[in-house]
């Protein structure tokens, strides 16, 4: 069988691939800190296993099973006892490995997931959530791409594309030149995952693309048709970002 | 009495490997500080929930270094803090002082 490790601790995936040296029926061919490069890899080849972490950061291991059309067979690996219902309501998943790893109850994982039949044959991989004809393989990450997990579906945006994000209670609203979405995050988080030059929190419920200023009037920002409130402490930092005749 | 990590885990995982042994303690040197960091940031500005995922992480190196009590406390404070509660910190330094301490003594 040939497998993947997708895990977001390099311990985890270091302790995973020591594991499967000990049996000799099992091949890694790669290592993944996150679903999202775990994706790319399985639309170009696809695997017999995964070993998934459920626990990461963005995008949990039950939202990676859910982007996949064919999972293959998955050994859930986790720190978590209390997933261990949710987890086999997956056909595909085959067991539940609870952290630290011992030798004999990895050796039984592989024994059941070898004994189970195929739940893909094909085994091929991710939905296609990507409408550009070029790219038929599905997601693909760029410099300028976002993806936003949107009812179990992983949404590409294009981030120069978007022009306010507000913050919504356990929400946000990226709102794009075409389309709004309402995604489970928070302002933090997509904060991070933003280039610096082109986005700036201009208010503790608003982060604006500052290309998309259409004017500026005394503490507030108008873009498109919207006016964002800008806080007295964040208005250097704009000021210092526009440039001034 | 209060409980020290140890190796048996790594050692077993090795099965002789000296060269995976050394590897894998090399990893946690790294990891181990910056998570332990990222936790004190979060905790420090309340932030509760993200400091439990800090916590969730920092549990499996707990576990591999054959703390066995000091896990179970650290799964009862992660459940405290997804609950914005923290009454077992105190307990939590204790555990990730001596994670520290052993991890400088390799």
């Amino acid at each position: 069988m040939n497998c993947i490790i997708i895990d977001d601790e390099e311990t985890a995936r270091m302790v995973i691939q020591q594991l499967c040296s000990q049996v000799d029926t099992l091949q890694v061919e790669d290592d993944f800190p996150n679903a999202l490069q775990a994706i790319k890899h399985l639309n170009q080849s696809p695997v017999d296993l995964i070993f998934l972490d459920i626990h990461m950061p963005d995008f949990t291991g039950f939202d990676f099973i859910q982007t996949l059309k064919n999972p293959p067979k998955i050994i859930l690996t986790t720190s978590d006892k209390n997933f261990a219902l949710e987890a086999f309501e997956y056909e595909c998943i085959v067991d539940y490995l609870v952290k630290p790893i011992t030798l004999p109850r990895f050796l039984k994982a592989i024994q059941k997931a070898e004994s189970t039949p195929d739940v893909a044959p094909e085994s091929t991989p991710v939905t296609n959530t990507n409408t550009d004809d070029s790219e038929p393989t599905g997601i693909s990450s760029g410099e300028n791409d976002l993806y936003v997990n949107i009812d179990r579906r992983l949404i590409k945006i294009d981030m120069p594309t978007i022009q306010i994000i507000e913050a919504k209670g356990d929400y946000i609203l990226i709102k794009t030149e075409k389309q709004n979405y309402t995604v489970h995050s928070t302002l933090k988080k997509i904060e991070e995952k933003l280039p610096d030059e082109l986005f700036l929190k201009v208010h503790r419920s608003y982060i604006i693309n500052i290309k998309k200023i259409i004017d500026i009037e005394d503490n507030s920002v108008l873009i498109a048709k919207d006016v964002i409130p800008v806080s007295r402490s964040n208005r250097p930092e704009l000021m210092k970002r526009l440039n001034l005749l | 009495m209060r409980e020290t990590p140890n190796l048996n885990y790594i050692n077993q995982l090795a099965a002789g490997s000296e060269e995976f042994k050394q590897k894998i303690i090399c990893i946690m040197k790294k990891e181990f500080p910056e998570e332990k960091d990222v936790f004190f940031s979060n905790f420090k500005d309340h932030n509760y929930k993200d400091a439990a995922e800090n916590v969730h992480k920092l549990k499996h190196k707990i576990g591999m270094l054959g703390l066995e009590n000091g896990y179970k406390t650290t799964v009862s404070f992660e459940e405290e803090l997804k609950g914005n509660k923290h009454s077992l910190y105190p307990k939590f330094i204790v555990i990730l002082d001596s994670i520290n301490d052993f991890l400088d003594t390799l």
